[in-house]
């Protein structure tokens, strides 16, 4: 349940970012996160819930947009980028086993809505 | 003024930031790593699920690392009963106590690493919180992270915890001196790694009976950054 430490981290990112903008609330976050990240969404939703429980005690709550990012990958023989169909990354043209990830592993806070 | 109803509130705005959520674990693990380099060591990220043996292999590793002594930081939730083993393994060890963290992040490898004695040392281990899920985002600054499966776990733990798998330099089958006794499908895990895993170098040992332990110390020795090789 290392989701909790993970959005632990998004808040102090999201609190310095409130700062520096001058605003006093935030709506909105946007996060990515990749399918091989190794985070769980709805363990992270959960979290999400518990650590901006006390944010905006008197707005309204802020809500979390969450977009997963399907792994892709690069077959170096057909050199052509494919979406594998489970956890073998083979390549559906030809069969070969890939290691080369494009993307996957995100973890990233995209944006944020405050005022 | 909101500029759409003309109430009192603040008008909303975006802020793009398109930032990593562990940038602050990443440039502390970016740290560690020009730290560790710049004291001639390489280091190692030592992974699995609890109980699959990392501390046994350790124990064995500090008595056969060739002419150097083996460096460990080894994180658990609670006791320093693995630091206790592998000192008495000949190894400098530093225990790191988590509390409740499932996982090392690279400030907490930083601390225990001032904690240690590194001169002529050329190998520092850290030795993960047993776990196949937490740990795998968190870079801790290694050179190599090698992932570990017991015979005793069953062949098909690369396909339910993919993503470590994937992200392993090596991955060693612990305990094979068992797998006779608990049914191990041998070829099975070794078909679910090469799918999951076509990245890693595959090692078989026990360090009960010390089999395939010196192809494994060949392959480490293989990595260390030119002129820490096994001579000093």
């Amino acid at each position: 349940m290392h989701e909790l430490a993970l959005m632990e981290e998004v808040r102090q990112l999201a609190e310095q970012e409130l700062v520096r903008a001058g605003a006093r609330q935030i709506h909105r976050m946007q996060l990515r996160i990749g399918s091989l990240s190794g985070v769980n969404p709805e363990a992270l939703r959960l979290a999400f819930a518990v650590v901006m429980a006390d944010d905006n005690p008197n707005g309204e709550p802020t809500t979390l947009d969450l977009e997963v990012v399907p792994t892709l990958c690069f077959c170096p023989h057909c050199q052509q980028t494919f979406a594998p169909a489970d956890v073998i990354h083979a390549c559906p043209r030809c069969g070969a086993l890939s290691s080369q990830l494009l993307q996957g592993r995100e973890l990233e806070l995209v944006q944020l809505e405050v005022s | 003024m909101c500029g759409t109803c003309g109430c009192a509130a603040p008008p909303r705005r975006l802020i793009t930031l398109q930032q990593g959520l562990l940038s602050r674990n990443d440039q502390q693990a970016a740290h560690n790593r020009r730290h560790f380099r710049s004291h001639g060591l390489m280091a190692v990220n030592l992974l699995s699920a609890p109980g699959s043996g990392k501390t046994a292999l350790l124990e064995q590793l500090a008595s056969r690392w060739p002419q150097r002594p083996l460096g460990v930081i080894v994180g658990d939730l609670a006791t320093d009963n693995d630091a206790q083993r592998l000192l008495q393994a000949g190894a400098r060890a530093v225990q790191i106590r988590t509390g409740d963290l499932c996982h090392l992040e690279a400030d907490l490898v930083e601390r225990a690493f001032a904690q240690l004695n590194c001169s002529g040392m050329n190998l520092l281990v850290i030795e993960n919180v047993g776990n196949l899920v937490c740990p795998t985002a968190f870079d801790l600054g290694e050179q190599l992270r090698v992932v570990m499966l017991s015979v005793t776990e069953g062949e098909d733990k690369p396909l339910k915890y993919p993503a470590l798998f994937k992200s392993a330099d090596a991955v060693l089958i612990s305990k094979a001196d068992l797998a006779e006794a608990v049914g191990f499908q041998r070829q099975q895990a070794l078909d679910n790694l090469q799918a999951v895993a076509p990245q890693a170098r595959l090692f078989e040992l026990s360090a009960r009976s010390g089999h395939g332990l010196e192809p494994f110390s060949h392959w480490l020795q293989q990595h260390l950054p030119a002129g820490h090789g096994q001579h000093p």
